[in-house]
């Protein structure tokens, strides 16, 4: 084992891990950490703690982090590269490991653009595949990205995002490949709603060897709506939403969208249960993390192993 | 070249409203090419003030003058005969320009006309597009010519991030995905194989990140 990360356990104990998310707070109320955590805690074998998702500021991942640590929960801290510099990063890294964060997930992060600072600087003094070179250094050589030695280095399990969907498709194996070889332990992927193309990606990553080399988890969204689906189809970049999918939705009463949305969410785990180098599911049920015991419940991924 | 485009004729307004003679002074390079502090543009900024200030029974009087290049001190001392008669001096030049006179004519102040922009290129007629930051190493022979630095919105190094769409970047559907035009390049010339050497995180001294940079060059200097 490289860390004490509970998802690396369960990743090398060769069950199927599950991974959740929970959005902190636009403000300083803990207890919604608490509340949102408490509804999947089962459920999960870690939780990932975003980190100004869709660039709009919200409580620092680490500080969500270490409140559902408190909880005895095990957070997976997202970091992405727009808002600090290598020298903020590293110091929040040693920050969040001295907190008993183990796991963390490298990202560049969305643009400020989306959010609501669109008139702020970002700062990607680095990029997501040399965030994931800078924890492994960390970790497994005790430097600083700068080459000093880090007196009691942190260590953690290194996650980064994949998106099998964005174009150019051709290229989205490599640089899956680019991150394997920068250090990422295990990866998350765009939610997953074209199954057929998802399991193409992962016939490519097998015939590559890189399910070997990295566990990969695959992202699901439960859509709450057929106009969510036409949202994430025709608004959201590198979102890859079939017709099926949206007609499907479209069948059934909007009362039952909801309850439909989740059956497709099901069918999707229980389809890529079986695709090969598939080794757990991040499940982003995004404002709506009541439904992911019964997504997990479901799908045959109940009770969580227990380490 | 160094692209700029002219200030809200209200801003220019408001910094020469206090003075009666202004020194109005443009440059014959990169201001010239995009069209934003030649002698043409003078001449229509100095008509727009004299008209505005007109209207409010003002007579203000604007001395035209464009310099061959704002941006080198040698040409800047030809304003020394007209200096004496002006209160302010309106510069439209690039900020590289405004600050060559600032430094010459240490007792006047001197306004910006124009908002410099990004070192760019022409894309077509009336159209200039950002091609280069200036980080002082440049990538371009491992990118297949194309710069991520400049053209990427974020900067990426390994790009392309998850946001890329039909070629096109997800901030704005107009803007080419910097890495996907780096892809294509590397495809042409057969350099696929470049694209999974991880490009390592950069240097910024170089570009900046080091404090204000200079460019000694003692064979060249007197």
């Amino acid at each position: 084992m490289k860390t004490e990360s509970k998802l690396e356990k369960v990743l090398a104990s060769g069950a199927l891990a599950v991974t959740s998310e929970v959005g902190p707070p636009r403000g300083a109320i803990p207890e919604k950490m608490r509340e949102k955590a408490s509804l999947i805690k089962d459920h999960v074998d870690a939780i990932n703690i975003t980190d100004n998702q869709t660039a709009m500021v919200r409580m620092s991942s680490w500080a969500g982090g270490v409140i559902i640590k408190l909880m005895g929960l095990d957070p997976i801290l997202q970091m992405v590269t727009r808002d600090r510099n290598r020298l903020a990063m590293q110091s929040d890294i040693i920050g969040a490991y001295s907190m008993g964060i183990n796991t963390m997930m490298c990202l560049s992060g969305d643009h400020v653009k989306f959010g609501d600072h669109p008139m702020a600087n970002g700062v990607f003094d680095l990029d997501s595949i040399q965030l994931v070179q800078m924890v492994r250094k960390m970790r497994d050589e005790g430097k600083f990205q700068g080459g000093a030695d880090i007196k009691s280095p942190p260590k953690m399990f290194i996650g980064a995002a994949a998106n099998p969907f964005a174009d150019p498709f051709e290229l989205r194996v490599m640089r899956l490949a680019k991150k394997v070889k920068a250090g990422a332990d295990f990866i998350q992927t765009q939610c997953i709603f074209n199954l057929n193309k998802f399991e193409k990606y992962m016939e490519m990553v097998c015939d590559r060897g890189l399910d070997e080399q990295v566990h990969i988890l695959a992202g699901i969204t439960p859509m709450k709506s057929v106009g969510m689906a036409r949202y994430m189809k025709n608004k959201v970049p590198g979102m890859d939403v079939p017709d099926e999918v949206i007609k499907r939705m479209e069948g059934v009463s909007k009362e039952e969208q909801p309850e439909e949305g989740i059956k497709i969410a099901i069918e999707s785990i229980q389809r890529l249960k079986e695709a090969k180098g598939v080794h757990g599911f991040h499940i982003m049920a995004i404002e709506w993390e009541e439904k992911v015991p019964q997504i997990v419940e479901k799908a045959g991924l109940f009770p969580r192993p227990v380490l | 070249m160094i692209t700029a485009e002219q200030k809200p004729l209200k801003e220019i307004i408001e910094y020469i409203s206090p003075y009666d003679r202004i020194l109005l002074v443009g440059c014959n390079e990169c201001v010239t090419v995009c069209a934003a502090g030649g002698r043409k543009e003078v001449g229509l900024l100095a008509s727009a003030l004299n008209l505005h200030f007109l209207k409010q029974g003002r007579t203000i009087d604007i001395k035209e003058i464009t310099l061959e290049r704002q941006c080198d001190p040698e040409y800047v001392e030809e304003l020394i005969s007209e200096i004496d008669r002006a209160d302010a001096i309106l510069s439209m030049a690039c900020g590289c320009g405004v600050q060559t006179i600032v430094e010459r004519y240490k007792e006047k102040p001197v306004f910006p006309a124009v908002n410099t922009k990004f070192m760019g290129a022409s894309e077509s007629q009336g159209i200039w597009a950002e091609r280069c930051r200036g980080c002082g190493d440049c990538l371009l022979g491992i990118t297949g010519g194309i710069c991520p630095v400049a053209r990427c919105s974020k900067q990426l190094l390994n790009g392309p991030c998850g946001g890329t769409s039909n070629g096109m970047c997800e901030i704005a559907p107009d803007v080419e995905c910097a890495w996907c035009l780096i892809w294509e390049r590397l495809k042409a010339l057969e350099m696929e194989k470049r694209y999974e050497e991880i490009m390592e995180a950069k240097d910024w001294r170089p570009a900046g990140g080091g404090g204000p940079r200079k460019i000694i060059r003692e064979d060249l200097s007197l």
